[in-house]
């Protein structure tokens, strides 16, 4: 869950960068940008619950 | 030499002459950084967390000089570059191997590559604060000259020299480019997210989460050396923040007072915010976390301390000093994360709010999309690069000690004496 996390993060920055690349206009393009944001947290997210489902069957 | 990118324009003998002063003075800041590390680890460790700031330091300044000066470049000079809709995307440096024409360049050049080779030594010791007392010294050293020599290069052109992350506002018309001119993103986000790469791999201290229960409380062995650490890494901020006002930002010498006052205000802000919080949650205030506030003011400082007023600057501090408490006790018992400098929250989270802030603030139409920008490249590239090259390295060099290591401590296993021979270490209760 934690390398899937650490995978969807580079999808947003990519999205992000496309952004302006797509859009000229600055409304959009920075719509755009912090969707791109959104997915790197989406990511992030899901990496740190990775961790501590992993870290919960680890306790000692 | 790419014909698209503009020169950096040049310092005059003044402003060069005060900038390598204020680079003379910088390393305060780094030694700050390492009381405060050794501060907040465990008494046992002490010896090994400053043995360590100072070989990583070593380590990471040749790593650099030897390999990742050459990728770093500087503005207007060769560089790799690709075209992509219509724009140059610039993405590597092209210097000179082993600095080898470093005598012949330009005085600017040459201030730019100093100033280069204590942000790379700082962010390499911002991954050995979080890995204290279960950090292998070997493993800390090869986290350093990795850093060094392939991750800080490839930002450090993207946002100094000329990358694609500095053309931004040439390019896509984003205010002036993405702005760092303190290292925030350079230094302290790469740090601190090499920081939680390392925490992930190395697991927590031994007996931080027991089973059943709360996390246990594993304070740092010495409050004098964490806040005295904080006052000498006041002094070497603020030349950091002024020398790079001058460098990156090209900012004349009239406004380098008001970028000094920002600094001050913004971690005395952020201090006394945390102060406040600390003091209210707990009753009392605590001292590693004022420790962690005042950092984190500081980092925030950094990435906007050149393009914001006084009043916004507090404003930004008092921020950086609430969300730092709270994201320190997330960490620890909301996610298991065991983070005993609290660089994480300290390097990466307050130099994110400091970027976003200077794209909030800043005068520049398009600064703040551009800022955007730049922190989607260090969240969603940087993070998971650092990862990536974190878990190779793991494979080849163990990062984590053995148990044995850990429960004789640092000291012992790996030098062979402590810190303080001759006082009694006590019995470490959290072992079950």
């Amino acid at each position: 869950m934690k390398y899937a996390g650490l995978l969807v993060m580079p999808a947003g920055f990519f999205l992000s960068l496309y952004a302006l690349v797509l859009f000229s206009a600055p409304a959009p393009r920075t719509a755009f940008v912090l969707c791109g944001l959104a997915v790197e947290c989406l990511g992030l997210v899901v990496a740190v619950r990775g961790h501590m489902e992993a870290r919960g069957e680890n306790r000692i | 030499m790419n014909p698209t990118l503009p020169t950096a324009p040049i310092l005059s003998e003044a402003a060069f002459a005060l900038c390598l002063a204020l680079l003379l003075v910088a390393p305060l800041a780094i030694a700050g950084v390492a009381l405060i590390n050794t501060g907040l680890g465990r008494c046992r460790s002490a010896a090994q967390a400053m043995l360590g700031n100072l070989v990583l330091l070593a380590v990471a300044v040749i790593s650099f000089a030897l390999i990742g000066a050459t990728w770093v470049g500087s503005t207007g000079a060769a560089g790799h570059s690709f075209q992509f809709a219509g724009r140059p995307w610039e993405w590597l440096g092209a210097g000179p191997l082993l600095l080898g024409s470093l005598g012949a360049a330009g005085p600017q050049s040459q201030l730019a590559l100093l100033f280069e080779m204590l942000a790379v030594a700082l962010a390499a010791f911002i991954p050995w604060g979080s890995g204290a007392d279960r950090l292998r010294l070997s493993a800390g050293c090869a986290i350093a000259a990795l850093l060094a020599a392939t991750v800080f290069p490839l930002l450090a052109h993207w946002v100094w020299a000329g990358g694609w992350l500095s053309q931004l506002g040439v390019n896509f018309s984003l205010g002036a480019g993405f702005l760092d001119g303190g290292g925030a993103a350079t230094v302290h986000i790469l740090g601190g997210l090499s920081a939680l790469a390392v925490v992930w791999i190395t697991g927590p201290r031994k007996g931080k989460f027991p089973k059943e229960g709360l996390s246990t409380a594993l304070p740092g062995h010495n409050a004098i050396y964490v806040l005295f650490g904080c006052l000498l890494a006041l002094v070497g901020w603020l030349a950091w923040n002024l020398a790079g006002a001058l460098l990156w930002l090209h900012a004349p010498l009239g406004s380098l007072p008001v970028t000094a006052v920002n600094t001050l205000l913004s971690a005395a802000g952020s201090v006394t915010a945390t102060f406040a919080v600390t003091r209210f949650r707990f009753g009392k205030p605590d001292a590693s976390l004022c420790a962690n506030g005042w950092l984190a003011g500081l980092v925030s400082s950094s990435a906007c301390a050149g393009l914001v007023t006084p009043g916004e600057s507090l404003f930004v501090g008092c921020v950086a000093g609430i969300l730092t408490p709270l994201l320190v006790e997330l960490l620890e018992l909301a996610l298991s994360i065991d983070d005993p400098s609290g660089a994480i929250t300290v390097h990466a989270v307050g130099g994110l709010w400091g970027l976003l802030a200077a794209g909030i603030f800043a005068p520049m139409t398009g600064q703040f999309v551009a800022q955007l920008i730049g922190i989607a490249t260090l969240l969603g590239l940087i993070l998971p690069l650092v990862y990536l090259l974190f878990w190779l390295l793991n494979r080849v060099v163990a990062f984590r000690v053995d148990s044995d290591g850990e429960r004789i401590g640092m000291d012992l296993h790996e030098l062979g004496g402590g810190a303080y021979p001759e006082f009694v270490i006590h019995r470490d209760e959290s072992y079950r």
